[in-house]
Formats: C-alpha cells, structure tokens, sequence
C-alpha cells in the first residue's frame, strides 16, 4: 500500500457563527472570528489518497486526474469565496477548519477513480491544521 | 503499452531524455530509547546508512539506467517503495516505520511495507 499526498492553496473567507446563540455567548465562543464581515485565510490542503501500486504503469493514482478532482471539487467552490454565504456545505454548518476538512472529504469520497481517500488535512494557517480521515 | 498509450498516461513525464526531480526523502524509524545514550538509535548510523546505500546509488543518477528499474517505471511510488526495501534488507540498528518521499513540494509518497 501506498500513500500519495497531493497539496492545493485557497483563499477563502468566513466568520463564526451559531443563530443559536445569544450574541454575548457567540462573542465569547468565537471572539475575533464572530466579526459578520469575516475575515480571510490561505488555506493549505492536503489530499492523501491509498492503493497498490498499478503494475502496469507504476501509479497509485493518475496525479493529473487527482488534480482535476481537487480542482473541480473544491477549489472551483471554495477559493475566492466567502464560504458562510457562498458554500451551500455552510448554509447550516459555521465553517470551522474541522467543518471545511469534512465538507471536502464529503466532496471528494465518491469522485476519486482507482485509490481510495486516507486523510484531508486542512491548514488555516501554518501553525493549525486539522486532519480528517472518514467517520470509518 | 503502445506509443500512444504511454504519452496518454504519462504526458510529459514520456518524454524520453528525462527530466529531474529534486527529491526529499524521510526515513522514520522507532524503537525504546536506550538508557545509556538517550538515543532510539545513532542518527550517525541513519545517516551513514542512507547516505552509503541510498543517496550514493540514487544522487544525479538516471534511475532508468538502474537495474531495479530495467522492468519496473521509476515513478515515486515505485521509487520509495525500492527505497524502503533497501532500508528494510539492511539496516538493523532500529525499526523502519516509513519512507517519505517528495517529488515535488506539492507531491509526496509514503511506503510503510506490505
């Protein structure tokens, strides 16, 4: 078995925000990031697909393929965007780095061809990342 | 694979004068930490294996040159995955968990055995 990691970057903005919360809880729950007006990140994104090694051609997975997936299934959505308003995932869902990790997990599960999904690592920031690797 | 199939599947990775790759390559190994040295084992020894049976074969080489890639692509996959059994065959001074290996900064391949 082998892992392959493929890395992307999008910007994207959001703010923290839960309608059922009082404005004080949701001031103390989320600070900074509870502005309406939201605030940006450059996100990081590392997508780690699993298989065996095709035989034949020496792949785990057609990169170029994984890079088309990743590029349609979530940076066509997500970069540039404002996720709260623009991201039917977080219509609902307040876009923590956890929710954008499992929304793209959900994103990408089905639309993979030959290797499996093992890990969506997302990083807000250098320092914060959040990995994610199916409810299974 | 036909001529057609190969530039279908590789594209400019067929071309065949080559093209390079400034790999970087991760060994993790475990093991107890020996009370005496604090060490799970002599990164000297990491090193110098690596070094001696890794970087000296593989360092500005052509890998389609190499035996182990006579029949087999040398795609990254099947670059660390030569490169873990190289480690695994002959270095004993701790437990091989994985090799790493980068392509490029945006690819990397993880091999942990079969």
């Amino acid at each position: 078995m082998v892992y392959l990691t493929r890395k992307a970057e999008f910007s994207a903005s959001h703010y923290y925000h839960n309608p059922d919360f009082s404005p004080e809880e949701n001031q103390r729950l989320f600070g900074k990031c509870n502005n309406p007006n939201g605030h940006g990140h450059n996100y990081t994104l590392e997508v780690t697909v699993k298989g065996e090694v095709d035989p034949r051609s020496g792949f785990v997975v057609d990169l170029k393929q994984l890079k088309e997936v990743m590029h349609r299934e979530v940076l066509d959505a997500m970069d540039h965007r404002f996720l709260n308003k623009e991201v039917p995932d977080f219509f609902q869902k307040i876009p923590t780095t956890e929710n954008l990790a499992i929304a793209i997990w959900q994103r990408l599960e089905t639309k993979l061809q030959q290797a499996r999904l093992h890990r969506v690592r997302v990083y807000e920031t250098p320092d914060l990342f959040v990995d994610f690797y199916g409810e299974n | 694979m036909s001529t057609e199939e190969n530039r279908d599947i590789y594209g400019k990775c067929n071309n065949p004068h080559g093209h390079g790759h400034n790999y970087a390559l991760e060994v993790t190994v475990s093991g107890r930490v020996d009370p005496a040295t604090g060490m799970v084992c002599n990164l000297v020894d990491l090193d110098g294996f690596v070094e001696r049976e890794v970087l000296s074969r593989y360092n500005l080489e052509n890998l389609n040159t190499l035996k182990e890639f006579a029949r087999t692509v040398p795609t990254t996959e099947n670059l660390c995955i030569e490169i873990f059994e190289i480690l695994h065959r002959g270095f004993d001074k701790a437990h091989l968990e994985r090799v790493r290996l980068e392509e490029t900064m945006m690819n990397s391949f993880e091999y942990c055995g079969s």
